[in-house]
């Protein structure tokens, strides 16, 4: 959690002007469009080779013997292209003050060379810090979804954002 | 040799150490969580965090690699149980997983893993859920990273 006595976090309050998304923007039980990733097979297989070297991961005959059906990404790699998606939807235009953890992730279907992901984020529920009233902390519930429409990825997480008073 | 012996349940397992160096904190974060405070030094010294840290996801990503490491020097040489040797196979998800500490440029982390139970699936014959508890810590002790995870084994 950031200290507000802080100086840098007393800087990092002076680069927030301008942003789109402060605290007050979120509204419960709303949705944001996370927009689409194609996934290629030489991402699938860079990403795997140096955090998850498993053959279902690397190779495309290997991955149609295994469980998951096709060369399919590192469940890791999926959380690092939805934080793309994240980043590139709202976050980076946001008043964003981190995370502090993930209550969870389930890998629900395999995401296979040539998927393409949509996704969205809903609003679950937020509130203001009692102890520094500046910070909102917003619950979210991530999906992805693949070409058909199937859920592969569920996150949910609490996000905290600084509020619009505060970086006005 | 039983499922427990081979799974060192409730032991913790030292995975390895990892020097996360700014460049490749800055690579991960260019392709996958562009925060200034993981992209570029000056931006992130003014930030929240103080300075260039890791993106969580890399911190997380980085456990699995040294998970895996662990888990290949150790398979195919030590099961001396009756049937085939287990073979892991995808994760479910995993839970609780927390930041604890900004993963700062130069800091080496320590990854863990502890293996907590297994129990067959209902649903896949022939197959175990395995749980562990995952962690990392960083040079002065301090954990950063926890989380609770899941593995698909295949034991018959």
């Amino acid at each position: 959690m950031p200290d507000l006595e802080d100086h840098a976090f007393v800087n990092r309050i002076a680069d927030m002007t301008g942003k789109t998304w402060a605290y007050e923007d979120f509204v419960e039980g709303a949705s944001l469009d996370l927009g689409s990733k194609n996934v290629s097979a030489a991402e699938i297989v860079e990403f795997a080779s140096e955090f998850d070297a498993q053959p279902m991961h690397l190779d495309e005959e290997a991955g149609k013997a295994s469980i998951l059906g096709g060369l399919s990404a590192s469940g890791w790699h999926t959380c690092a292209m939805f934080m793309r998606m994240l980043c590139d939807a709202f976050l980076l235009d946001s008043t964003s003050q981190g995370s502090p953890g993930i209550e969870h992730v389930k890998w629900k279907k395999p995401v296979l060379a040539g998927d393409r992901l949509t996704g969205k984020v809903t609003v679950l529920s937020k509130r203001q810090s009692k102890s520094r009233p500046q910070l909102g902390l917003v619950s979210m519930r991530s999906e992805l979804f693949n070409q058909r429409g199937e859920c592969v990825f569920e996150l949910e997480n609490t996000g905290m954002f600084l509020t619009r008073e505060a970086v006005a | 040799m039983t499922l427990d012996e081979y799974f060192l349940i409730g032991e913790t397992v030292t995975l390895g150490s990892h020097k996360f160096e700014a460049d490749e904190i800055k690579a991960f974060a260019r392709k996958y969580d562009p925060q200034v405070f993981h992209v570029d030094e000056e931006a992130a010294n003014k930030s929240v965090l103080g300075g260039l840290c890791a993106s969580g996801w890399h911190t997380a990503a980085t456990w699995m690699k040294y998970n895996l490491e662990k888990r290949m020097e150790t398979e195919g040489v030590r099961w001396t149980g009756p049937g085939p040797q287990p073979e892991f196979g995808p994760s479910p998800g995993f839970r609780n997983l927390k930041w604890l500490k900004p993963v700062y440029a130069g800091e080496t982390v320590t990854f863990t893993r502890t293996a907590l139970a297994h129990r067959p699936l209902a649903g896949r014959p022939g197959w175990s859920l395995l749980t562990l508890r995952s962690e990392g810590f960083d040079s002065t002790g301090d954990k950063v990273i926890e989380f609770d995870s899941a593995v698909l084994v295949k034991v018959e």
